[in-house]
C-alpha cells in the first residue's frame, strides 16, 4: 500500500467513518475508489477492478456513462435543481416518461425523493393516506433504506443501533415465500399495505417461488390492503424487462425506483403513485416536501437513463450476458462443487451461494485480489452479490469469468482445505 | 391525457451520443457472432437458407419499393438481382464448408476458421436490396454478424428489408442482433461505426469518398473502387451477338451495376455492322449534336449528374431534347477522343455508351487502358472476340482483375452468367486502391487458425478425425426464478460433428469424478 493511501486512510478514519474505514481493512479489501469508467474502478493506488457491485445497480449503465454525462452537462446549461413548489419542466417531463413505462396502466403520477429511502418513505405515507390504516408489512430481512419509515420496515440490524425500531407493532415481518404467514398479517384487514422487493437484495436475492408474488398481490386485494413494488435494484431492464414485477404480472399500486434511475451522476428517486392511491396529491398537494427530490438536474439524467435502457440492444445485451455469465457459473459450480453450492438468478439479478458460513466474504475477498469487485449480502453473507452491468461487453464478462474460477479457487482452498481437488 | 415523452436537453449529434449509439449497436452485435461462432454447419446454413426464402419471396415487393425511393433502376430488373442474390448466392457456395475445420493428413496441417466478428456494411442508394442480401448472406453463411449502414437515399427499403431478414434468421434459430441496420445513417455517425474497435471489418460498397473513409478508419476495410468498363468488339467476334449483349447489359437495370459497359472500342472493319446490329436490338445512335446536348447534360458542372443515375434511356433522352424512338434501350454517343477532355468517356450509371473506332487491335488496348485511367481501376472491362490472343492481350495489359469475354459485362463480372463468383462487391484489387481483387465472396470473411506440425516424421499428426468439431450451439436461456412457467436450467451438451472415440467424454467425466472422491476421502482421512 502507498504511502499516500495509508495517510487517507488515516484521515478516513478521523474524519469520515472510523468504523467502516477499518472493517473494511480488516476484511482485506483496501480499496480507495479514484477513477472510475464504464464498469471500471480504479484503486488510487492505480490497481483496477471490475465492478460487480454496482452500488446495487446505481452503475447500471456504468460509471460516467458518456451520454449520461453529456446529458447532464449539457443540462446544466439550462437547468439547477429547480424550486420545489412550483409546477417544474424537468420534473414533469420525468413523471409523463415514467407515466409511460410503468407497470400499470393508472399509474399516472410521480413523486420524488432524493434518494431510494426518502423515496419509501413516501410510498408508505402515501399507503396509509390512501387506505387511512397505519400497518405495513414487509418480510424478515427486508431492506428498503435507512429513513424514518424505510428503516422500521428492515431489520434490526440498522434500526436497534439507533433506537429507531418499531415499538407500537405498526410494521410486521413476515418470512418471505411464505404465504401462510403473509395472509395472516393480512386477514385482519387492518394493513396499508405490503412492501415487497421483487427480489430482496441485501437478503441475498433469494428468489420468489413460483406464485409467490402474484398470490401476494392478489391477497393485498382481498384483504384491502396495497402492494407496493420497491424496484431499486431490480428495475430498470436488469431482469430482462423494464420492471421486474412485470415478468411476475404484478400491476402494483405503488412502486418505487431508485439507484439506477440517476445514472450513478444525479441522485435521485422516484415513486410512482396510481390515480387511485394518489389522493393527497389533490387534497394537499404541500403534504410531502423535499427540497433535493426531483432536482431537475437528476430528472434530466433520468429521462436519459430510461431511454437507453429501454433501446433494443439494451434487452438483448441483458439476455446475453445472463445466459453467458450463467453458463460459465455452471461451469465454476461444477469445479467447486463442495463450496460453491447454488446460484440465485433472474436476469443480470445473480446471488452466488457458498457453503460455508460468511462464505461469501473470502469469495469477496479473493475476487478483490483478482481485479473483480462483488459485495457479499449484508443478511446473509453466506450469499455473493453478482451484478453485472446491463452494457458489460463479451470481453469483460470472458474477463470476470476468468477472474471468479480463480478467486473462488482460492477461497475454497481458504474456507475448505488446500488440498486441490482432482476435477 | 396520455403521456408524452419528450427531450428537454437534446444531445443527439454530441460524440458523447454517436459514439453510445454506435457502441451498443456493435456490442450487441459481438455478443450475437460470439453466440453464433458455436453453430454447427448444419444449423448455420438453417439460417442462412431461411433468410434467402425470405429474401427470394420479397424481390419483387423490395425491387418496386427500391426503384419508388430511389428513382434507380428498373423494378423487373431489381427483382432479378435480389433473386439473384437469394438462392442461387447460396447454392453457388453450398458445398464449400466455412464451419467445419479442414484436416490434411500429408501436410498435417489442421485448419479452424475464425469468423470475423462483427461485419459493418456500406451499401450502395443504386443496387440496395441486392447488396444487402448480398452482404447478410456471405456474413451468415461464415457465422458473422452483420451491421447494415445503408445510403439514405434508400433508407426506407433498405430498413424494413433488413428487419425483415433479422427476424427470418432469428426465427431460423440466429443469435438475436446477428443482423442490424443503422435507421438514421447520418455520416458522422456512420464514421464512428466504421473507425470502432468494436467493427471487425467493413464492407464499403459505394461512392469513392465513403470508400475512401472506409480505408481511413483504422479498420480492415474491403472496399472497392468505381467502375468504368471498357468493352472491345473485336473484328473476329460475332457482331451480332456482341451487339445483343451489350444492349442486354447496357439496359439491364439501366445501367446500375458497376460493372455495366461504359466505353466500346471496336475497331474499322467492324464498325458499320456493329452499328447496325446495335441498333437492332434498340440502340440509337447519337449524331454530332445528341452527343455534345447528351455531354452537356451529363456532365454538367463538376460531374456526373447523379439525377440519371438508372434513369431509362428514353427519359434521358427527353431531358436533353433528343427525339429517339419509344423502345430505344439505350444511348450510344459516337466520341472521337478518349481521355480527360472527353467526360463521355468517365463513368457513366445509366443506359448511355461511349462509341470509340480505334485504328487497330494495339491502339485499342492503349484507348481501353486510358478508360481506365480516369476511373474504374482495378474493376471490369468485357472482350467480344473468337481470337484468344486477343483476349489474352488485354488480359495481360488492363488494369483490371476481370475481363468478361462474350458476355454482358454488367452481369458477367458480378458472377452471373460467368462461373466468377456471385457478388455485389468487386474487390477492384491494388490498381483500385482495395484490399481485395476477386469478386469478394465468404471466404473473405473467416480467416484460418493453422495447426502445423513438424514436418519431421518422427512427429506424429494428431487423430484430428477423432476429436472432431465442438460445437456448443445457442446459449441455454438463463433461469428467471420463479417467474410462472420459466422451468428449470440445464446445460445442453456440445455437438461433435464427426465420430468420437469410443471413451466418450461422458466415461471421461466419471473416471474424473471417481478419483476425485477417493482423493477427497483419503485427505479427510
Amino acid at each position: 500500500m502507498s504511502e499516500a493511501k495509508i495517510d487517507f486512510l488515516d484521515r478516513s478514519r478521523s474524519f469520515w467513518n472510523p468504523g467502516k474505514t477499518q472493517d473494511w481493512q480488516d476484511m482485506g479489501v483496501d480499496l480507495v475508489i479514484d477513477r472510475r469508467e464504464g464498469y471500471y474502478l480504479y484503486d488510487m493506488d492505480g490497481r483496477r477492478l471490475i465492478d460487480l457491485h454496482l452500488n446495487g445497480g446505481t452503475y447500471n449503465l456504468g460509471h460516467r456513462n458518456p451520454e449520461l454525462v453529456q446529458v447532464l452537462k449539457s443540462g446544466t446549461e439550462r437547468f439547477d435543481m429547480g424550486n420545489h413548489h412550483f409546477p417544474a419542466l424537468a420534473r414533469t417531463a420525468l413523471a409523463e416518461a415514467l407515466a409511460a413505462c410503468a407497470p400499470a396502466p393508472d399509474m399516472v403520477y410521480t413523486a420524488y425523493g432524493s434518494g431510494g429511502g426518502e423515496a419509501i418513505d413516501i410510498a408508505l405515507k402515501t399507503a396509509r393516506h390512501a387506505t387511512q390504516k397505519r400497518k405495513i408489512i414487509s418480510i424478515v430481512k427486508a431492506y428498503h433504506g435507512h429513513t424514518g419509515l424505510a428503516l422500521k420496515t428492515g431489520d434490526e440490524r440498522f434500526s436497534k443501533l439507533f433506537l429507531s425500531e418499531d415499538t407500537i407493532g405498526e410494521f410486521i415481518q413476515v418470512p418471505f415465500n411464505d404465504l401462510n404467514a403473509m395472509e395472516d398479517a393480512l386477514k385482519g384487514k387492518d394493513v396499508a399495505a405490503v412492501i415487497m422487493e421483487t427480489i430482496p437484495a441485501t437478503y441475498g436475492f433469494p428468489m420468489p417461488v413460483e406464485g409467490y408474488l402474484p398470490t401476494v398481490k392478489k391477497l393485498c386485494e382481498q384483504y384491502d390492503a396495497l402492494y407496493i413494488a420497491d424496484e431499486v435494484q431490480t428495475g430498470l431492464m436488469r431482469c430482462g424487462e423494464m420492471w421486474a414485477c412485470t415478468k411476475y404480472g404484478i400491476e402494483p399500486d405503488i412502486m418505487v425506483t431508485g439507484k439506477g434511475i440517476g445514472g450513478g451522476l444525479y441522485p435521485i428517486a422516484c415513486t410512482l403513485i396510481s390515480e387511485r392511491c394518489g389522493g393527497w396529491l389533490k387534497e394537499d398537494g404541500f403534504g410531502h416536501i423535499s427540497t433535493g427530490g426531483g432536482a431537475e438536474l437528476g430528472c434530466v439524467v433520468a429521462m436519459k437513463t430510461l431511454e437507453i435502457v429501454q433501446r433494443p440492444e439494451v434487452r438483448t445485451m441483458v439476455q446475453y450476458i445472463s445466459d453467458y455469465m450463467r453458463a460459465g457459473l455452471e461451469k465454476i459450480m461444477a469445479q467447486y462443487d463442495d463450496f460453491f453450492v447454488g446460484i440465485r438468478q433472474h436476469g443480470v439479478v445473480m446471488g452466488l451461494e457458498f457453503g460455508a458460513e460468511s462464505g461469501a466474504k473470502p469469495v469477496m475477498k479473493h475476487l478483490y485480489d483478482n481485479g473483480v469487485w462483488a459485495i457479499f449480502s449484508t443478511l446473509d453473507p453466506r450469499v455473493l452479490q453478482f451484478k453485472p452491468g446491463v452494457l458489460l461487453t463479451q470481453a469483460d464478462c470472458e474477463e470476470v469469468l476468468r477472474r471468479v474460477e480463480i478467486g473462488i479457487g482460492l477461497a475454497r482452498d481458504e474456507v475448505i482445505g488446500r488440498y486441490r481437488r482432482v476435477a | 391525457m396520455e403521456p408524452q415523452v419528450r427531450t428537454l436537453v437534446e444531445i443527439e449529434g454530441t460524440q458523447a451520443a454517436l459514439t453510445g449509439r454506435a457502441d451498443m449497436v456493435l456490442e450487441r452485435a459481438r455478443w450475437a457472432a460470439e453466440v453464433f461462432q458455436r453453430y454447427d454447419l448444419e444449423s448455420t446454413m438453417a439460417v442462412v437458407d431461411a433468410v434467402a426464402t425470405s429474401a427470394h419471396e420479397h424481390a419483387a415487393r423490395y425491387a418496386e419499393w427500391a426503384v419508388k425511393e430511389t428513382g434507380f433502376g428498373v423494378a423487373a430488373h431489381k427483382k432479378i438481382k435480389n433473386e439473384l442474390t437469394a438462392h442461387p448466392l447460396v447454392d453457388f457456395y453450398r458445398d464449400q464448408d466455412f464451419v467445419n475445420i479442414r484436416i490434411d493428413e500429408s501436410l498435417k496441417i489442421v485448419e479452424t476458421p475464425r469468423p470475423a466478428g462483427v461485419i459493418f456494411c456500406l451499401t450502395p442508394s443504386t443496387n440496395p436490396i441486392a447488396t444487402i442480401n448480398y452482404k447478410i448472406i456471405i456474413s451468415l453463411m461464415t457465422r458473422n454478424a452483420v451491421v447494415i449502414g445503408p445510403h439514405p437515399a434508400a433508407r426506407e427499403c433498405c430498413i424494413d428489408a433488413a428487419n425483415m431478414l433479422a427476424q427470418a434468421a432469428v426465427d431460423a434459430g440466429a443469435p438475436d442482433g446477428v443482423i442490424q441496420i443503422i435507421e438514421d445513417p447520418s455520416i458522422p455517425l456512420i464514421e464512428e461505426f466504421m473507425k470502432s474497435p468494436k467493427t471487425a471489418v467493413i464492407l464499403a460498397t459505394g461512392g469513392t469518398p465513403m470508400v475512401r473513409s472506409a480505408y481511413s478508419s483504422s479498420n480492415p476495410a474491403i472496399g472497392v473502387g468505381p467502375g468504368n468498363a471498357p468493352v472491345f468488339v473485336d473484328s473476329s467476334a460475332d457482331i451480332n451477338k456482341a451487339a445483343n449483349r451489350i444492349v442486354e447489359s447496357k439496359s439491364f437495370d439501366n445501367s446500375v451495376l458497376c460493372t455495366n459497359e461504359s466505353v466500346l472500342i471496336t475497331l474499322p472493319e467492324a464498325d458499320k455492322q456493329l452499328r447496325q446490329s446495335l441498333k437492332r436490338y434498340g440502340a440509337y445512335f447519337c449524331n454530332d449534336d445528341d452527343t455534345s446536348r447528351l455531354r452537356q447534360y451529363l456532365f454538367h458542372g463538376a460531374g456526373f449528374n447523379i439525377e440519371t443515375i438508372g434513369r431509362d434511356a428514353t427519359w434521358i433522352a427527353k431531358e436533353c431534347g433528343i427525339r429517339v424512338p419509344e423502345k430505344t434501350a439505350i444511348l450510344v454517343a459516337p466520341i472521337d477522343q478518349i481521355g480527360i477532355e472527353e467526360p463521355l468517356s468517365r463513368e457513366k450509371l445509366c443506359p448511355v455508351l461511349a462509341y470509340h473506332v480505334a485504328k487497330n487491335r494495339d491502339q485499342a488496348i492503349m484507348q481501353a487502358r486510358a478508360v481506365l485511367r480516369l476511373t474504374g481501376a482495378g474493376h471490369s472491362a468485357a472482350v467480344h472476340t473468337m481470337d484468344e490472343t486477343v483476349a489474352m492481350a488485354f488480359a495481360r495489359t488492363l488494369e483490371v482483375y476481370r475481363i468478361v469475354v462474350n458476355a454482358p459485362c454488367s452481369q458477367g463480372a458480378a458472377g452471373f452468367g460467368t462461373a466468377l463468383a456471385p457478388t455485389f462487391t468487386i474487390g477492384t484489387g491494388f490498381f483500385g486502391r482495395s484490399s481485395i481483387g476477386e469478386n469478394v465472396g465468404p471466404e473473405h470473411l473467416v480467416h484460418w487458425t493453422k495447426l502445423a506440425y513438424n514436418e519431421d516424421t518422427s512427429e506424429k499428426f494428431g487423430d484430428y478425425f477423432g476429436i472432431g468439431n465442438n460445437f456448443l450451439g445457442p446459449l441455454p436461456p438463463a433461469p428467471e426464478d420463479g417467474v410462472p412457467g420459466a422451468g428449470h436450467y440445464q446445460l445442453a451438451p456440445p455437438t461433435v460433428s464427426m465420430s468420437t472415440d469410443p471413451l466418450s467424454s461422458i466415461t471421461r467425466t466419471e473416471l474424473r469424478q471417481m478419483i476425485a472422491e477417493e482423493l477427497r476421502g483419503v485427505l479427510r482421512g
